[in-house]
């Protein structure tokens, strides 16, 4: 049994975790000072860690978090205008306001707050870490391992930002629908790096990127359910759902890498399976084809396997060359070319994969490597793939997917 | 908020555009001062003489130093200024945007510092 201090604990950081964006992005809403809130907010957090394991944890842990630190905010608010008596009337308006807010639903911002983090004022590299801090609650050091920066330089960048919100009048708006797109890509980019951070982890062992992952499919649920008319929004979440629904067959009972072609599909997720392919479905009927919507048609592919057996891999090569015509990134180029070598051969695979080998980008690359070691072990050149299999071990952190590749590796001599 | 849109023009490229072409810039300048006006967002407008006018000042050493010369020499100029009021940053953009400097050359952008702001409370 969980002692009474315990769980009133994991109910203050089940609250934060649930709330953190939904409060910050409310408090900060009118004021634009996005720093003020965070810290009102922490305030309240230090208080109900301290207050619900004596008191117990209060039937609105939301309401309550909340009330803090609106009081927080106010006070502090008050301090400064009874300071200038011409502001008198200020004050008596601010408390109004505040009082009328309180037996109001409290309105959800988040989405406001995200488009406000993704605007073109903003510089485009913090977009993302902005939406992920303000709107998640990680810390700057979290994020700054995600975006493979220094903790201290992200924190910089993040302090920045804030106070350009606050001091350029950076509305809190969810733009119109002709300004929409590049501040839409913003979004779900940030999503989608958080996603993907939390999924390269599959033995879930970091705690931390774990809900990176996790806390990538809230937020792409929310984008959608609140933006249900766009394609893209819709086709992120199939994309992430079609991932997270094979999360545990990623992995042996011994905590082996398991690749898809060999997982076992009565392990991955019906259900959420199915509501990847009615999401995706629902984002084809816009007759608009972007690149989530695509990404999630390759996994709805490899999906399939599970009803037919095999592989379609020519409707494979199809996507991944509609994908290289609108992305046109080396990373799509990998994928088109494993596909290809599917399609036509691990001799055509492995000339579009050289092809790519000009881009100095690759060359820490480990897919790169690890399917240019496939198709060269494929053609029987034993010595180019061992070389290339090294290259790709090499630059591999995940130690399950090192132990593969060393196997492979000696597999290569027999 | 006030923001102040600084224009930033070639002046060399200015000062080679044909006639015809220089009322036309001076006649979309108007209807964009006319356009800030009726909306009620202007608050100071102005056009700078050329830098070969400008003369910079500084304090050295104690000594003064008087340049004949802008204070960076760059492609683009200050060449004037607005004042303007606006919601937020977007309906700045937004009015920026519409100058006619926005085509020709830079229009920067920079929120006022009001006063009540950063004067120490007493």
């Amino acid at each position: 049994m969980e002692s009474r201090p315990e769980i009133a604990r994991a109910a203050a950081e089940a609250a934060a975790r649930q709330s953190y964006g939904k409060l910050v992005a409310w408090l900060a809403a009118r004021t634009r000072d996005v720093a003020a809130a965070e810290d009102a907010l922490a305030d309240a957090f230090a208080a109900a860690l301290e207050r619900w394991p004596k008191s117990g944890v209060p039937e609105k842990p939301e309401a309550w978090l909340l009330a803090v630190a609106r009081r927080r905010r106010v006070d502090a608010v008050r301090r400064r205008l009874t300071r200038e008596a011409a502001r008198d009337h200020l004050q008596l308006i601010a408390e109004e306001i505040e009082a009328r807010m309180t037996d109001e639903e409290l309105p959800d911002e988040r989405l406001r707050l995200m488009f406000a983090c993704a605007h073109p004022a903003i510089e485009p590299g913090v977009r993302a870490p902005l939406i992920l801090q303000t709107v998640l609650g990680f810390d700057a050091a979290t994020i700054a391992s995600a975006f493979l920066v220094s903790p201290a330089t992200m924190g910089q960048r993040l302090v920045r930002a804030k106070a350009r919100i606050r001091e350029t009048g950076i509305p809190f708006r969810v733009p119109e629908r002709a300004e929409l797109g590049e501040r839409l890509d913003a979004v779900l980019e940030a999503i989608y790096a958080a996603f993907a951070e939390g999924w390269s982890d599959p033995a879930g062992t970091e705690t931390r990127r774990r809900n990176l992952a996790t806390e990538g499919i809230w937020l792409g649920r929310l984008v959608a359910t609140l933006m249900p008319q766009e394609p893209e929004a819709l086709g992120l979440l199939a994309l992430m759902l079609f991932a997270e629904a094979r999360r545990t067959a990623r992995r042996s009972a011994e905590g082996d890498f398991v690749p898809l072609a060999e997982q076992d599909c009565d392990q991955w997720d019906r259900a959420l399976i199915d509501e990847a392919e009615a999401l995706l479905s629902h984002a084809a009927a816009s007759g608009v084809v972007g690149r989530y919507q695509l990404e999630a048609a390759v996994q709805s592919a490899h999906a399939a396997r599970r009803l037919t057996g095999r592989t379609d891999w020519p409707a494979i090569r199809a996507l991944y060359d509609a994908l290289f015509s609108i992305v046109g990134s080396p990373v799509v180029a990998i994928n088109r070319a494993v596909a290809l070598a599917e399609t036509e051969g691990a001799m055509a695979g492995l000339a579009a994969l050289y092809v790519l080998g000009d881009d100095k980008r690759l060359d820490e690359y480990q897919p790169y490597w690890a399917a240019r070691a496939g198709l060269l072990a494929k053609l029987g050149q034993v010595p180019q793939a061992s070389e290339a299999y090294d290259r790709a071990i090499g630059l591999e952190r995940d130690p399950a997917v090192r132990r593969f590749l060393q196997g492979k590796r000696a597999a290569l001599r027999n | 908020m006030r923001y102040m849109l600084m224009i930033n023009n070639d002046e060399s490229a200015l000062a080679a555009m044909p006639i015809e072409k220089t009322q036309q810039m001076s006649a979309a300048y108007s209807a964009y001062t006319e356009a800030l006006k009726k909306s009620g967002a202007w608050l100071a407008g102005e056009r700078l003489r050329p830098t070969q006018a400008t003369t910079s000042v500084r304090i050295a050493d104690g000594k003064t130093n008087v340049i004949d010369g802008p204070y960076a020499d760059t492609k683009e100029q200050l060449a004037g200024f607005y004042m303007i009021e606006a919601a937020d940053i977007d309906t700045a953009i937004e009015w920026a945007a519409r100058c006619p400097a926005a085509s020709t050359g830079t229009v920067e952008l920079r929120p006022i510092w009001e006063m009540a702001d950063y004067l120490p409370k007493t």
